[in-house]
């Protein structure tokens, strides 16, 4: 991936003009924001259940070495394959090898951010494999050689019509309305002669369950049963963070997950499967472990916990900074909150020096995530870094922490600025100021320093 | 790439040099309902019609019944079952193709399909089919386009916990599950919610009071 | 009682008028405010920016000149927060302004009088860091002659953010945006919040735009009375 994407302001920039982008954002984050509030309401137990999630994935973590081994035992006790690949590439090898050990040439995948995250699709393509997404949005990104916008509803950035024409330029003819049952309908005929007839799969998962070996998918279309059920040969990409300890855990999680992603009470499809059954299911079945900078962010003893997330996107959608700007302007397969400290932790914050400062703070990301990432922490400690590693401190935040290091400097410094200032106030307000400051006065007036401070006014007082 | 395996358990390990403590996931969230076996079916009732699957209660015994005028009335006449399916469900008037090695070919030309689960979740109006007796291969849940699923009162659990306690059994035995809360849907369009997509489009549920 | 006042940075300079009304409300109330003249930052604008040395440098200070103060009031939920996060010791010690008053004294009833129509906007760091809960809200609906409107989007943050107002100001931008529009349609004339920092964003914006509210700190609402 292009972890190095343009800087997240000059990129918010010009998604906040696109007026069709960001109406379809509010809309869609307020609707899944609501429904997802209505849910979580259900249950008096919430607390205890994001309690529960959030130590369960810590231990996973700090136990992680010993769970992968259980994980492939238990995999391979089972009749599966595992592989581990230290980075994307490995991982689209194993793949494509696969694909070439049977002669496949054009297989079916679930909507998967991992594999995005890896560039699987560009990897095959380039080894004579074509991967069709089965996933509508995804599918409607393929067709419209787009690419996502959010976690969880990738083509949020795209309305009816647009849909309607990327469909009738690809896999329809002109008759196709933009009716959401028709659009949705000429996506399942087009697939499913593929699903039935599909030699190879690719998915990702959920879940990875270290003690049984059961690999878990959350979803809601039908096409990640069609996937990991119908063609004999199915290969899944596990991030490495993915695994839950015990068969049981699930019953936390299978809680978390739905209401947090798409506020309902449960996704209208969760598959499970454990290596491979004789009377049931692909015959061959591999696992990918994969790391791909997850070890980077283990290694960073704040930003560790941002290997909790289970992708529910809860985050995106109250985000106030995402709800506006949409997931492109981060640049990442990754967007929002959790792509604000997810994205510098795998890649290294000097690769995205920006995205810790893509927020306003607010936490609100904190209050709605599932297992307790507390995002609002994470990003000043990124921030911390992205200063460190950028080597050269800014002289304004060096000069502002000299003035406050003293009573008198301060003092100073105010009265100096109300001197300062005197030639930019009209009619009471600043207006314009010169940069940076300018970025301020632009669209917002600026009260002046006041005449008299607080400290000078407690003094005459007495 | 037997190199990675060892490079990435190094690499986790040299992560967690500062020992981190896991100290036991504390699990105070409900395990068990507190309502009762009629509440508990009524309640599974409204929840599975809210994701707009068709739900039916059913008398003990008259099951054959609503069997017949389930597939009458959207004019199923091909419909497959697991070979291990009740007796009494073979009802007159429908043609039954027993599962036997059918191809998904086949599959996508029947008309439905009939069979029983292993439990259900009142809260999430979730049906749970795990490939055991009366339930089949997964795919002939997935590919036809009507899933009709008869679940007995006693098989509803109130709370997921109270499913998951149920099934880690059947994980341990590697057995396949799959979670069924609603016919397919998606809402990739505008958030707008469109019902089947590529599973079966329609689900009808039938809730047999235990006799 | 003996409360020592952290005015913050922002009051001292931009809006004195909030450490005024502080100061008098609490003194109207019987107690008796100090002010310890050493106070600059509590650090955390450096803290926000990634300067963390910095942040700790004046945190470190913030320490010593309250050190031997068992009360301590700051017009500002998000210093307030970001101390008490920072030094757990300062729980039960360092108080919000309202939070003192409703929590810590037990007042709601300060005598203020102002017959306005005022809408509250509850700041992000008031509602998740420093958790004052409805303490504002109590003592809005304690003044006589207020009248209280609601924000349709009541817990949206204003945009404000510290530097985030510049570094990501067309972001900041459209969420003070947004948020303007929400006052404008509760038919609000004045509309007030526990922090400087957002207010001055929110009031920014609305002098832009020519808007006729006015933003006031709920200090000076409650130090408003009918004499
Ligand atoms: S960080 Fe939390 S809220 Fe955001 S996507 Fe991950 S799990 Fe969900």
């Amino acid at each position: 991936m292009s972890a190095t994407a343009r800087p997240f302001p000059e990129a918010a920039h010009d998604a906040l003009r696109d007026a069709q982008l960001r109406s379809n954002l509010f809309v869609a984050t307020q609707t899944i924001r609501d429904k997802r509030n209505q849910v979580v309401g259900e249950l008096s137990d919430w607390e205890e259940l994001r309690e529960a999630g959030r130590a369960i994935k810590a231990d996973v973590l700090a136990n992680l070495d010993r769970y992968l081994l259980q994980f492939e035992q238990a995999v391979a006790d089972a009749g599966g394959q595992v592989h581990w690949a230290a980075d994307a590439g490995e991982a689209n090898q194993v793949v494509l090898d696969v694909a070439r050990a049977h002669g496949v040439t054009e297989l079916v995948k679930v909507k998967s951010l991992t594999t995005d995250e890896i560039g699987l699709n560009a990897a095959l393509e380039a080894g004579g494999v074509s991967a069709i997404e089965t996933d509508l949005a995804e599918l409607i990104l393929q067709l419209g050689g787009d690419w996502s916008s959010h976690i969880l509803v990738p083509a949020i950035h795209r309305n009816r019509t647009e849909i309607r024409d990327i469909f009738r330029a690809t896999i329809a003819d002109d008759a196709l309305s933009d009716d959401p049952g028709e659009l949705a309908e000429a996506s399942r005929t087009y697939l499913r002669e593929r699903f039935l007839t599909a030699r190879m799969a690719v998915s990702g998962a959920n879940f990875g369950v270290a003690e049984t070996g059961t690999v878990c998918v959350v979803e809601s279309e039908g096409n990640g049963r069609m996937c990991t059920t119908l063609p004999p040969v199915l290969v899944t990409i596990l991030g490495i963070e993915k695994l839950i300890p015990s068969f049981a855990d699930l019953e936390v999680f299978l809680q978390l997950l739905p209401r947090s992603s798409t506020g309902e009470r449960m996704n209208p499809y969760t598959s499970l499967w454990t290596g491979v059954n004789a009377a049931d299911g692909p015959q061959e079945f591999h696992v990918v472990l994969l790391d791909a900078g997850r070890t980077n962010a283990l290694a960073d003893t704040v930003g560790r916990q941002a290997l909790h997330c289970i992708r529910c996107s809860a985050c995106l959608n109250v985000c106030p900074v995402y709800s506006r700007t949409g997931g492109q302007a981060y640049g990442s397969i990754y967007p929002g909150p959790i792509g604000a400290i997810l994205t510098p932790l795998l890649y290294g914050v000097e690769h995205a020096p920006t995205l810790p400062f893509a927020s306003s703070l607010c936490g609100a990301c904190y209050e709605v995530c599932p297992v307790k990432i507390d995002i609002p922490s994470v990003l000043l400690h990124l921030r911390a870094k992205a200063v460190e590693s950028a080597g050269k401190p800014s002289l304004t935040m060096a000069a502002a922490g000299w003035l406050f290091g003293g009573r008198r400097r301060f003092a100073a410094a105010q009265r100096l600025g109300r001197l300062a200032q005197r030639p930019l106030i009209r009619a009471g307000k600043i207006r314009r100021l010169p940069p940076p400051l300018d970025a301020w006065t632009r669209t917002r007036d600026l009260r002046p320093l006041a005449g008299e401070s607080f400290r000078e006014w407690w003094e005459r007082r007495g | 790439m037997s190199g990675s395996r060892e490079l990435i358990l190094e690499r986790v390990r040299r992560a967690l040099a500062d020992a981190p403590l896991a100290p036991e996931s504390p699990r105070d969230y409900r395990r068990a309902g507190t309502l009762s076996p009629v509440a508990r079916t009524e309640l599974f009732y409204e929840r599975v019609c809210d994701y707009r699957a068709e739900a039916r209660r059913v008398r003990a015994g008259e099951l054959p019944v609503a069997i017949t005028e389930v597939f009458a009335a959207r004019g199923a006449q091909r419909v497959c079952v697991p070979n291990d399916i009740a007796s009494e469900w073979r009802v007159d008037g429908v043609n039954f193709v027993d599962d036997e090695e059918l191809s998904w070919e086949e599959l996508d030309h029947i008309d439905g399909v009939l069979t029983g689960c292993t439990l259900a979740i009142a809260e999430t109006g979730t049906i749970v089919l795990s490939a055991g007796a009366g339930e089949g291969r997964r795919a002939i849940t997935l590919i036809p386009d009507l899933h009709v699923c008869v679940i007995e009162e006693r098989q509803i659990v109130e709370t997921v916990p109270e499913a998951m306690t149920l099934l880690t059994e059947l994980g341990a035995q590697r057995r396949p599950l799959t979670f069924i809360s609603g016919p397919s849907a998606t809402s990739d369009i505008e958030l707008n919610r469109v019902e089947g997509v590529h599973g079966p489009r329609n689900l009808v549920v039938l809730i047999e009071e235990s006799a | 009682m003996r409360v020592a006042l952290f005015i913050t940075c922002i009051s001292d300079s931009l809006t004195p008028e909030v450490g005024r009304s502080t100061v008098e409300v609490l003194e109207r109330l019987g107690h008796e405010v100090v002010f310890p003249p050493e106070q600059t930052c509590c650090g955390q604008m450096h803290l926000n920016s990634g300067y963390r040395e910095e942040a700790d440098r004046l945190g470190e200070r913030f320490m010593r000149i309250f050190d031997g103060f068992d009360t301590i009031v700051a017009p500002s939920s998000s210093c307030v927060g970001t101390m008490r996060e920072l030094h757990p010791e300062l729980h039960g010690r360092l108080f919000e302004f309202s939070e003192l008053l409703v929590t810590r004294l037990g007042v709601t009833d300060v005598g203020a009088s102002f017959p306005h129509r005022v809408a509250y906007h509850a700041t992000c760091h008031s509602l998740r860091l420093t958790a004052i809960g409805d303490a504002p809200l109590r003592l809005l609906d304690a003044v006589a002659g207020l009248e209280r409107v609601e924000l349709s989007e009541e817990r949206e943050c204003c945009g404000f953010g510290g530097t985030f107002a510049i570094e990501n100001a067309d972001t900041s931008t459209a969420m003070v945006i947004d948020k303007c529009a929400e006052i404008a349609a509760s038919g609000a004339g004045v509309v007030t919040a526990v922090d400087s920092s957002c207010l001055m964003q929110i009031g920014g914006r609305l002098s832009r735009e020519g808007a006729a509210v006015r933003t006031m700190h709920l200090a000076e609402i409650l130090n408003q009375t009918a004499a």
